[in-house]
């Protein structure tokens, strides 16, 4: 149980540098999801924090204390990984067991320490068992059984999940959030799943190409997105987003125009999100629709916008049937819409 | 669900394996069967006629305690070669893995020494030892040793060892190299997160993994040992001092080309056939049910 700090955390592989300068602080006990699209720097990251790459400039410290020259073994984290990284020739109680056994615990507290931790878990029956012998989620436990049982400060999970189906994937995120919860253990949390982030996360850390766009809780980011980027990654289907030009308390998209809410002026990005178009017969949009996606619960229209190479898609609750070429027209309430700058992504915050 | 390729009627199969058939006739049926025959029999020493003695040659070799030294010298020197190429490449493997600058470069130039014929090999080793214009044993008598490998057994015997290890080094480095690239990355830094230290590593999860390549090579290395360094023993020592060097497949040459015993020298063949045959198929047994982790 530790607070984790990044101060202004920099990562050059040679010449290239691939993170430019992260900070943030994360509280004790908390769960931190890191999430961004493949190749933007989140294993680096967290590689960094669990001293498996050297941090080229910045701070890493855990429980207050700066770690960059420690070695991974010395800053009393666990860390899972996306492939387990069981070893493949022990036994699970011996994989549980290794860190423990490394650190000379008598046998018998070994032992007690990885019965609880099966029992937690459920392993007990295969504690015998090499890893070959175990399905993908048994053998995701035991990787989780291996973090728990060394009681470390600090989780770090390198996107754990993603090599399970996905209703063993919405299981286990329950599991691992219920069971950090009342370990009460500090975790970072690497995924490329947005909603595996939105749904485990006390905070986020939305990483693109190697910055953090925006950092705060999953609502934070989802009705008040600081970036474009965070706005389009977060959320399904993604934002719809539109540039017009603001003049007057009015935004005109092509030929249609949204009253504002704000004194908003020149050229700007708007952002629509699916679920927040109100269908309206004298509405001031209109999409073309060119296919539809039931899903049940809601409907999922994609299509573009009238007259307008812009792809949009829209999702209404309940089932519609939708006709190809069709026209639908909408309006969206203009209080909460996210305005960003066009050439720098950032939001415009539009006071009244 | 297991691919196989059938064909229709005789010809076509027996074609395809026919050039694999009468090879193996030629070099190795007709002479082991040869070797069996002239087992059983006693020519006189001019080749005219032979003697029927039934398995008289293997109890004369048996009960002959030069035969037995010449086991006993196999196994050492098998032994010897097996663990002077297998424990460097092992090392150097594990310092390539770690290596990223000039990987590349260091990997070749290790690759190199297997590329040189084990007699070729011998004989380079020969000059560097040679007990009169060899650099080593002259560096050594500068420093007070006298090297003589033509009359001293231990020194004779680590110089052939040395010759005969030198160039299956590579062959080893190869393979841990291979496996040891095969090894999962993330596999090694749970090991370092988990508290191990870089040798507390390599005992308990690097060479572990290894096992199955280390097993092979085993296998591999003491039938390079025991068959294939003929060369090298005949360039340097020729089984001296005093039979000190004399490995069952070169006492095989020199009781039956050089002593001209041939039936005891086919007696020999028949034993080592016999030795080779329980080697092979243990090292087939082994593979089939090779480890998987
Ligand atoms: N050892 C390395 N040497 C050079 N570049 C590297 C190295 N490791 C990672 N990179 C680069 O750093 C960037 C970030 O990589 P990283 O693995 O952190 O991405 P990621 O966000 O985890 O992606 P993914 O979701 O695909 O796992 C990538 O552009 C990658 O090519
Ligand atoms: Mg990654």
């Amino acid at each position: 149980m530790a607070t984790v700090d990044l101060k202004a955390v920099k990562k050059r592989f040679g010449s290239t540098e691939v993170i430019h300068g992260v900070s943030t602080s994360i509280a004790d006990g908390e769960f931190i999801v890191i999430v961004g699209p493949s190749g933007c720097g989140k294993s680096t990251l967290l590689r960094m924090v669990a001293g498996l790459e050297s941090v080229s400039e910045g701070e890493v410290s855990i429980g207050g204390k700066r770690v960059n020259e420690l070695e991974p073994m010395d800053r009393d984290i666990a860390m899972v990984f996306q492939n387990y990284a069981l070893y493949p020739h022990m036994s699970v109680r011996q994989n549980m067991g290794y860190g423990l056994k490394i650190a000379k615990l008598p046998k018998a507290e070994i032992d007690r320490k990885v019965d609880d931790a099966a029992k937690l878990l459920q392993l007990e029956p295969y504690l015998d068992r090499r890893p070959r012998d175990l399905s993908g989620g048994q053998r995701q436990r035991v990787a989780m059984g291996r973090a728990i049982v060394r009681q470390p400060k600090v989780f770090l999970f390198d996107e754990p999940l993603s090599n399970l189906d996905a209703k063993l994937r919405v299981q286990m995120r329950l599991e691992i959030r219920d069971l950090q919860n009342r370990l009460g253990i500090t975790a970072l949390y690497v995924t490329h799943d947005q909603v595996e982030a939105m749904t485990m996360a006390d905070r986020m850390i939305v990483m693109n190409a190697g910055r953090a766009e925006q950092i705060g809780t999953p609502l934070e980011v989802y009705e008040r997105p600081q970036t474009l980027f965070a706005a389009q990654f977060i959320g399904s289907p993604s934002m719809n987003v539109l540039d017009g030009v603001a003049a007057d308390g009015s935004l005109s998209i092509g030929d249609s125009s949204l009253p504002l809410h704000s004194r908003l002026s020149g050229p700007v990005t708007v952002g629509i999100r699916p679920e927040h178009v109100i269908p309206d017969a004298e509405g001031p949009l209109a999409m073309t629709v060119q296919m539809g996606e039931p899903l049940g619960a809601n409907t999922l229209l994609h299509g573009r916008m009238a007259g307008r190479s812009d792809a949009f898609t829209v999702s209404l609750a309940g089932v519609h049937h939708a006709v190809a070429g069709e026209t639908l027209r909408f309006g969206v309430d203009p209080a909460n819409l996210p305005f960003f700058d066009p050439k720098t992504g950032q939001r415009i915050e539009a006071e009244a | 669900m297991e691919k196989r390729v059938t064909f229709k009627g005789w010809l076509l199969p027996l074609c395809l394996i026919a050039p694999q058939v009468v090879i193996s006739a030629i070099f190795f049926f007709y002479p082991a069967g040869q070797a069996i025959w002239q087992s059983l029999f006693i020519p006189d020493p001019f080749g005219l006629s032979m003697q029927y003695v039934g398995l008289g040659n293997f109890e004369f070799l048996l009960s002959d305690p030069y035969y037995r030294a010449s086991f006993l010298t196999t196994a050492i020197f098998s032994t010897l070669v097996t663990l002077v190429s297998m424990v460097p490449a092992l090392f150097l493997a594990v310092v390539a893995d770690r290596l990223i600058k000039g990987a590349g470069t260091y990997r070749t130039l290790l690759i190199w020494p297997y590329a040189v014929a084990p007699a070729i090999a011998g004989v380079l080793w020969l000059f560097m030892f040679n007990t009169r214009v060899g650099v080593v044993s002259w560096y050594l008598g500068n420093l007070g040793y006298d090297w003589n490998h033509v009359l001293n057994d231990t020194e004779a015997m680590g110089l052939v060892v040395v010759a005969s290890a030198w160039g299956r080094i590579s062959y080893n480095f190869l393979f841990f190299f291979a496996a040891l690239q095969a090894v999962p990355k993330s596999v090694i830094e749970a090991a370092a997160i988990d508290g191990a230290r870089f040798w507390r590593r390599f005992w308990t999860i690097v060479l572990p993994l290894l096992s199955p390549t280390t097993f092979f090579l085993l296998v591999v290395n003491i039938v390079y040992a025991f068959f294939e360094t003929f060369g090298v023993i005949h360039t340097i020592t020729s089984g001296g001092p005093q039979q000190a060097t004399t490995i069952l497949v070169y006492k095989v040459f020199s009781d039956g080309f050089v002593g001209q015993d041939l039936g005891s020298s086919a007696a020999q063949s028949v034993i080592l056939l016999v030795v080779v045959g329980a080697l092979t198929v243990f090292q087939f047994k082994f593979i089939e049910r090779r480890v998987h982790y």
